[in-house]
C-alpha cells in the first residue's frame, strides 16, 4: 500500500487529498470537498492531465493575439509539443469564443478553440 | 451636467456584476465608466483557466468569464463609455471624467459604485539595492505583454513574490520557452493559491525558496544576474547565503493594492489593513451612497467572490437609489482578533441587514489545526476547524439575521483564530 499527499488543482480551494494506491489500483481518496478532487487524485497518480493555454497572432484583428485553450484536459508529458504546435499558427479576424483554432492537437483528439472574440480591426 | 441614477466606476469583473445586477433590481439609468479600450478588466490578460467553477459550475479562462458578464450587460442594454478617464468624485457624488471623443464632463449621480480594482505594488516599493537597468518587469506587465501584445519580455527569469500572478508567469514563460530559474519568496509561505504551486511551479520543476529575497541586481543596460539570499525571522538577509543566478529578466509579484485615489477625493475613509474602503454590510462606505465591491475594496483570490460581493453592491446600490437612506437603526461592530487580519464588511446593520450576510476576511500568518470562531457578544456560535489557513486564501463565515436577531441588544460581533 502507497499513501500519496496531492494538492487538488480542481479549484482554488485547493484540497489537500490523500490517495491509497494498492499495486497500481488507487484504493481510495481522501480529503476532497467535491467529486472533482476524487476524479483528480485518481487520474494524477495513474495519467496526470492538465488544460493547456496560450494565445496565438491574429491576422487583422482589433488585438494582435487571441487567447485560445485545449477543449479538455491533454496528457500532461504531451503539453510542450502541444505549446510547438499552437506556436507556428495564425487566425484571422473575426475569432469567436468556442472557434476550433487546430483539429486534434498532437494526436490527442482534442481541439484548440478560441477563448476570446476579436473582432475585424 | 449629465444626471445618471448610478455611476460605476470600472468596466472589470466587479463594476459588469454590479451594473448588470442593479439593473435586475430595477434601476435603469446605470452608466459604467471604463478606462481601457474595452470591458472585462484584468480578466481579458489572465488566459489562464480556473475561473467560475463556484458561479457557472465550469472551468474558465479569464476571457470566457469576463464575456459571461460583458454579455449580461449587453443584453440589459446598460449604457457604458470606454477610453474613459475618471479624474474626480466629490462627496456629492459629482462624477467627473474625460475621453477622446467627448472631452471633458461631468455627471450627477444619485449613486457611485466604486469597481476601480488594484495595481500591483512596484519596485519603488521595495527598497531593493542595485542598479536600474531594463529587464525589471511586475508579473502583471509581462502577462499583458505575453497574453495581450505578444512579446516575451525575456529568456531567463528569476522571479521575486510568490503571489498568484508571479506563479502564473512562471508557468507561461516556460511554456513560450523562457528559462525560469528560481521564484524567491521573503514570508516563510507562499503568497498564491497551493494549486497554483502545484500547476505552475511543481509541474515544471522550478524550485521556489521561501524565505528568500533578492539583495542585488546586476546589468547597467539590461539585467545579467540577481542574486538572492535567505532571510532571518527579522526578514534581514542572512550573510553568506548569497546564490547568484545570470539571468536577463526579474519580475515582481509582491502584492496588490487597492486603487482609491478616486475614493480619497470622495472623502471615503480607507482602512489602514486592506487600504480599501470601510463598508457596512450593504457594502456602502461612510459616504451616502457611494458603495464599493471587488479589488478596490479588498484584493480578493476569486473572481468568482468578487462578482458575488459585486453583485450585492449593486443590488443594494439599487436599493439606495429606490428607496433613499433608510432611517438609521443600530450598527453592530464586527471585531477581528487573534489572527484575523480584517474583515469585510467591518459593520453589520441587525435591522436592515439581508438574511444572511458573507463576512470575509484573511488570516495574519499560517495556522494548522485550528478553528475560525465567531462570537455573537461574548457567546460563541461557530467554530469551524481547519486543517490549515494561511494569508494567501481568503476566509469567510456567514452571519444569519435571524440568529443574531436572537442575541438581542449586542454591540459587537469577534471573528478569531483559535487552536484546537
Amino acid at each position: 500500500m502507497e499513501v500519496r499527499n496531492l494538492t487538488c488543482i480542481g479549484c482554488p480551494m485547493g484540497c489537500q487529498l490523500e490517495v491509497t494506491i494498492d499495486q497500481g489500483t488507487v484504493v481510495s481518496v481522501t480529503g476532497n470537498t467535491c467529486k472533482r478532487g476524487d476524479d483528480y487524485a485518481r487520474k494524477e497518480v495513474t495519467n496526470p492531465t492538465r488544460i493547456v493555454t496560450s494565445t496565438v497572432p491574429v491576422i487583422g484583428g482589433k488585438i494582435a493575439m487571441v487567447s485560445c485553450k485545449t477543449a479538455s484536459d491533454i496528457p500532461k508529458d504531451k503539453i510542450f509539443a502541444c505549446m510547438e504546435e499552437i506556436n507556428q499558427v495564425t487566425v484571422a479576424a473575426p475569432v469567436k469564443v468556442g472557434d476550433v483554432i487546430l483539429k486534434d492537437i498532437c494526436h490527442t483528439g482534442v481541439d484548440i478553440i478560441a477563448t476570446k472574440d476579436v473582432d475585424i480591426a | 451636467m449629465q444626471n445618471y441614477d448610478i455611476v460605476v466606476i470600472g468596466g472589470g469583473p466587479a463594476g459588469l456584476a454590479a451594473a448588470a445586477e442593479a439593473k435586475r433590481s430595477g434601476v435603469d439609468s446605470i452608466l459604467i465608466l471604463e478606462r481601457d479600450h474595452e470591458l472585462g478588466g484584468i480578466l481579458n490578460q489572465c488566459i489562464h483557466n480556473g475561473f467560475g467553477l463556484h458561479t457557472f459550475k465550469e472551468e474558465l479562462t479569464g476571457p470566457e468569464y469576463a464575456k459571461r458578464f460583458m454579455d449580461q450587460v449587453f443584453e440589459l442594454g446598460i449604457e457604458y463609455k470606454l477610453n474613459t478617464m475618471v479624474m474626480d468624485i466629490t462627496e456629492n457624488k459629482v462624477v467627473t471624467a474625460m475621453n477622446k471623443t467627448d472631452g471633458m464632463f461631468q455627471i450627477q449621480a444619485k449613486a457611485v459604485i466604486l469597481a476601480m480594482g488594484c495595481r500591483e505594488r512596484p519596485r519603488g516599493a521595495l527598497n531593493i539595492p542595485g542598479y536600474r537597468p531594463a529587464g525589471i518587469f511586475s508579473a502583471g506587465t509581462a502577462q499583458r505583454l505575453v497574453n495581450i501584445e505578444g512579446y516575451l519580455p525575456g529568456r531567463e527569469v528569476v522571479i521575486l513574490g510568490s503571489g498568484d500572478i508571479g506563479l502564473i508567469m512562471a508557468r507561461r514563460m516556460t511554456l513560450e520557452g523562457a528559462k525560469v530559474k528560481v521564484v524567491a519568496e521573503l514570508m516563510p509561505y507562499s503568497g498564491g493559491l497551493k494549486r497554483n504551486i502545484v500547476q505552475c511551479l511543481d509541474d515544471y520543476g522550478i524550485p521556489l525558496k521561501l524565505s528568500h529575497t533578492v539583495v542585488d541586481i546586476e546589468g547597467k543596460e539590461r539585467v545579467t544576474g540577481i542574486t538572492i539570499a535567505e532571510v532571518g525571522p527579522d526578514m534581514k538577509p542572512i550573510s553568506g547565503t548569497e546564490e547568484h543566478y545570470s539571468c536577463d529578466t526579474l519580475l515582481l509579484s509582491v502584492g496588490l493594492l487597492p486603487e482609491n485615489e478616486l475614493s480619497k477625493t470622495a472623502g471615503v475613509e480607507l482602512s489602514t489593513i486592506t487600504s480599501g474602503p470601510v463598508v457596512n454590510d450593504a457594502l456602502e462606505t461612510n459616504v451616502e451612497g457611494i458603495f464599493a465591491c471587488g479589488n478596490v475594496l479588498h484584493v480578493h483570490d476569486l473572481v468568482d467572490f468578487v462578482s458575488q460581493e459585486a453583485q450585492n453592491a449593486g443590488k443594494n446600490a439599487a436599493k439606495y437609489v429606490k428607496e433613499g437612506r433608510e432611517a438609521s437603526g443600530r450598527i453592530i461592530d464586527i471585531k477581528a482578533v487573534d489572527g484575523v487580519r480584517y474583515t469585510v464588511p467591518c459593520t453589520i446593520r441587525p435591522d436592515q441587514m439581508d438574511d444572511t450576510v458573507t463576512v470575509r476576511f484573511r488570516v495574519g500568518k499560517v495556522f494548522k489545526n485550528s478553528a475560525i470562531t465567531m462570537y455573537f457578544g461574548d457567546e460563541q456560535v461557530l467554530k469551524r476547524k481547519k486543517q490549515i489557513m494561511a494569508p494567501g486564501e481568503m476566509e469567510q463565515v456567514i452571519i444569519d439575521k435571524k440568529k443574531l436577531a436572537e442575541f438581542g441588544d449586542i454591540s459587537d460581533i469577534t471573528i478569531k483564530i483559535e487552536s484546537v
